[in-house]
């Protein structure tokens, strides 16, 4: 079958079966066996198949175009940026070679089904496939059906009737409550769904759509455990935070659709045979050598009061059509509408923030942990929080040089804010969450500053590691019942499994390997990201800075990430009591780790023909290749091509930093929480302020609780007043003037009327009464009164007409 | 002028006609046995269908070329039958009566007064 018609046919099976299973299991839910625990075969078989059919889809992929080896790549790119070196800055313009890899990367992109079409506004349900596309099915349903696998023995309690000690009744005992493992599998179910949706769409209102979809199942299971305070608290934080990078993604998608006119990624061409062009070929079209171009609608959007004069002007719709286009080009050259293209990147941006935890609207992640452990591994990995990444990366060729910076700036700061705050969590979830806020904070940072290859990867070796390390964090919650790090320590011993699994987790995401060579999954995404904001910082030398903080978080994430390890399962038992009671957890839960460590040793690994970058390599976003040769707005701003980083002369020193780095704040962790060289207690008493800023999470809560909440919910007092003191007694003022005419109302009809009627009832009936008498049943008496009355009758008329006849 | 002294005319009939009324009303103004009360009322019918026999001479009528003069002859007859009915229907209430006060005395049944 043609490739074509194949990978649209599987990913879609592949998208649809979580919703068809989502469906069976709101219907059928409890009646699914005992408890409803046939469900989660139901949700695990629809995502395994998932994976199954987007394995194929891949292979199929692979087959046709099959990974080029990176080495020759490199071996090309080397003369050219010899003679990049030698021109500067505006090496990309002319040079041929450049050009001949301006081809846009193969795609196969259509419309599946047409939901509405109001004039031009077409909403469709439609699919755009590439490399990234695949991998990214892949990634997600594979890790979703290791979590699936898992949830079978972490849910496990669901199954029976459960005692909420978290949650007390009004009584002040805790809560009981009937288990809902079918509603778990369910809304796991819809959240795959919703995340395959928005990998698959093909326009971005559909994106939009899944990405409300995504961040809804978000909220149900953060707020899985809805009886607790907390949880219900986490999961509103997560969806009102949502909604505040989502109100600036809208925007964005408003400037983008009424500039361009349609909301799909690539061109697509319908029954007649006409092709729309999508925003990517808009943005940069083939006539520009596909650099990042204004289009013509968001020119006329800039000026449009000079577009109306032009129509008023003109005596034909023609002429002021030439006119117009003449116009155009004009002001193309004096960048009229480049800001709204900035708006434009900024918005969809702002929207990925929000989705994807970034700073300044990074505080909901660490509350999400309220959710179910897989829950969050799921969220953490390869859901929620991807979506924002890969949306920026979908978007990537309508990103101006300017919102590069801004990306770059806010990836830079979430990666160095979170992983100072990790340092000194002591919830072993929290660590990991806020692990998670920084090591996507790198793929934000890598994105701003042209590494996109390198941002992804690290987002599929980070899905990985993260979901390897929750799941694992959950394996050691379900042994202990804490989430306390202070209370754990020597479970090693206890869980054997988990430990050496979380080992490999810790080794990936800190980065080891032997430099320059192999090294865990971590190691070489992290490698590219440095590299590529090495040679950023070269081209731009304003912006060297960002590399090494970067290069710092990288050794700060080293030493959180064993001392979460080396206080989790080295040294003594803290606490004999939770010591004691800690066992290995059951195999459905320990092989999904296994199998998840497997991928975080090796999914970095540069196999020739199977690896990573090399298949991002074919999906790169047009014009992209080359970098953004020159900013329009900030002149020293060069955001250069991302094979330049794989050269030997940055890439040589920067592994070595980003090793150096791990190793140092690994042997740090080792110094304080293994040797206890240093006791962290004096360290802590010490640095104290760095200590409560720090614990603290930098006073972000306590700073949206006082500039936003507390502001709100004062509004809502003074609203609440103004109803009570103002509205409500209107319309209490209101219904007490009726009340009173009624009374009045009620009086008149009492008094006068009822006294009327009553006054004839009552005539009537005493009437009756004096007749009734004359009933005697005496039928003698009849008798006598009927002949008595019928003489009286004859008499009276015989009188009457004698009186009459008298003259 | 003694109305016995006359030659028999319409005065007598009416007179003989009148008695048997009074007697009737009087029978039943004055008897609690139903019986006798049933029978007061055969003389009031009758006393009247003697009238209607009366007042059907042709001698009294203006029109007596043009009629055959039988009209009171003929109500007279359903008279009769319809006392005769009426006697059964009569009987028969006497007998329920009968049966559900264990009298025929008439100022017995007096239930359905006001």
């Amino acid at each position: 079958m043609e490739l074509a018609t194949l990978l649209p046919l599987l990913l879609l099976l592949a998208w649809l079966l979580p919703l068809a299973s989502f469906t069976v299991i709101v219907f059928a839910g409890p009646r699914l066996g005992r408890a409803g625990h046939k469900a989660g075969y139901i949700a695990t078989g629809a995502i395994g198949t998932s994976l199954v059919l987007s394995l194929i889809a891949l292979g199929s992929w692979l087959w046709h175009h099959p990974i080029v080896s990176t080495h020759h790549d490199e071996a090309a790119v080397h003369g050219e940026a010899d003679r990049h070196g030698e021109t500067g800055n505006h090496e990309e313009h002319e040079t041929p070679e450049a050009h001949g890899e301006h081809a846009s990367p193969v795609h196969f992109t259509d419309d599946w089904y047409t939901l509405a079409e109001f004039g031009s506004l077409k909403l469709t349900i439609g699919y755009y496939i590439d490399a990234l596309t695949l991998g990214m099915f892949v990634m997600v349903s594979l890790i979703a059906t290791c979590i699936h696998v898992y949830s079978f023995g972490y849910m496990h309690e669901e199954l029976e009737d459960v005692t909420d000690p978290l949650a007390s009744t009004s009584s002040g005992k805790p809560l009981v409550r009937a288990g809902r493992f079918h509603r778990f599998y369910q809304y796991l179910s819809l959240f795959c769904f919703s995340m395959l949706g928005l990998v698959v769409a093909g326009n971005i209102a559909m994106v939009f759509v899944f990405w409300e979809l995504v961040g809804i199942c978000s909220y149900l299971l953060i707020g899985f455990y809805i009886e607790r305070k907390s949880a219900s608290n986490a999961a509103n934080k997560a969806f009102i935070v949502n909604r505040v990078g989502d109100f600036g993604m809208i925007i964005g998608l408003m400037v983008l659709f009424g500039g361009l006119g349609t909301f799909a990624f690539g061109d697509i061409e319908d029954a007649n045979g006409t092709v729309h062009p999508g925003i990517f070929s808009q943005v940069r079209p083939d006539e520009n050598g596909r650099e990042l171009t204004v289009p013509d609608g968001l020119v006329r959007m800039a000026a449009a009061s000079q577009m109306d004069s032009i129509y008023e002007s003109m005596p034909s719709a023609e002429e002021a059509e030439i006119q117009i286009a003449q116009r155009i080009t004009e002001l193309r050259k004096h960048n009229t509408g480049y800001w709204l293209l900035i708006l434009a990147g900024l918005g969809i941006f702002c929207g990925c923030v929000g989705k994807s935890a970034q700073f300044p609207l990074h505080v909901w992640l660490p509350d999400a942990m309220e959710g179910p452990t897989p829950v969050s591994a799921l969220i953490h990995a390869a859901t929620m929080v991807a979506a924002g990444v890969y949306l920026v990366g979908r978007f990537y060729p309508v990103f101006a040089p300017e919102v590069l910076l801004v990306i770059a700036y806010v990836g830079c700061a979430t990666l160095f804010m979170a992983a100072t705050i990790a340092i000194t969590a002591t919830d072993i979830k929290r660590v990991l969450a806020y692990s998670t806020v920084s090591q996507l904070g790198y793929m934000m940072f890598s994105l701003g500053v042209g590494g996109w290859a390198a941002g992804l990867f690290h987002l599929f070796t980070h899905a990985f590691f993260k979901s390897l390390l929750f799941l694992c964090s959950g394996s050691v919650i379900h042994a202990c019942h804490t989430n306390e790090m202070p209370e754990m320590g020597g479970l090693r011993k206890k869980m054997p499994w988990t430990a050496w699994t979380m080992l490999a987790g810790c080794l990936a995401i800190s980065g080891a390997g032997i430099p320059l060579l192999y090294g865990l999954s971590g190691f070489h995404s992290k490698d590219s990201i440095l590299a590529q904001a090495f040679s950023f910082g070269q081209r731009s030398p304003s912006q060297a800075w960002l590399f090494w903080v970067a290069a710092a978080g990288a050794a700060i994430t080293a030493f959180y990430m064993f001392r979460l390890w080396f206080m989790t399962f080295a040294g003594k038992p803290r606490n004999q009591r939770v010591y004691d009671h800690a066992h290995e957890s059951p195999a459905s839960m320990y092989v999904p780790l296994v199998i998840l460590a497997f991928f975080a040793v090796t999914a970095g690994w540069p196999v020739p023909g199977l690896n990573l970058p090399g298949l991002l390599e074919q999906a790169r976003p047009v014009g992209t290749a080359e970098g953004f040769p020159g900013s329009v707005e900030i002149a020293s701003l060069v955001v250069p091509a991302e094979h330049l980083s794989h050269l030997d002369a940055v890439h040589r020193p920067v592994s070595m930093i980003a090793s150096g780095a791990a190793v140092t704040g690994f042997l740090i962790a080792v110094l304080f929480y293994l040797v206890r060289v240093f006791n962290p207690e004096t360290v802590r008493r010490a640095l104290w302020p760095v200590h409560a800023f720090l614990i603290h999470k930098w006073f972000f809560d306590e700073l949206y609780d006082l500039v936003f909440v507390k502001p709100t919910l004062l509004l809502a007092q003074v609203a609440g007043a103004l109803d009570r003191l103002v509205i409500d007694r209107l319309a209490d003022g209101s219904a007490r003037f009726c009340v009173a005419v009624a009374r009045i109302d009620d009086l008149i009809d009492r008094l006068v009327v009822d006294r009327i009627v009553n006054g004839l009832g009552r005539l009537t009936y005493g009437f009756g009464q004096r007749l009734r008498p004359l009933q005697s049943g005496l039928l003698r008496q009849y008798v006598v009164m009927i002949a008595v009355s019928t003489v009286a009758l004859f008499l009276l008329i015989f009188f009457y007409r004698n009186m009459t006849l008298l003259p | 002028m003694f109305i016995l002294g006359q030659p028999v005319s319409l005065s007598h009939y009416l007179v003989v006609g009148a008695i048997l009324f009074v007697c009737g009303i009087v029978c039943m103004a004055t008897k609690r046995n139903a019986i006798g009360v049933l029978m007061g009322v055969e003389l009031v019918l009758n006393g009247a269908a003697v009238n209607f026999v009366a007042f059907s001479c042709p001698f009294l009528r203006a029109d007596s070329h043009l009629a055959l003069g039988l009209d009171g002859h003929l109500i007279t007859l359903f008279i009769i039958v319809l006392a005769a009915a009426e006697a059964a229907v009569a009987l028969a209430i006497a007998l329920c009566y009968y049966n559900t006060h264990a009298t025929i005395d008439v100022d017995e049944g007096d239930e359905l007064k006001g």
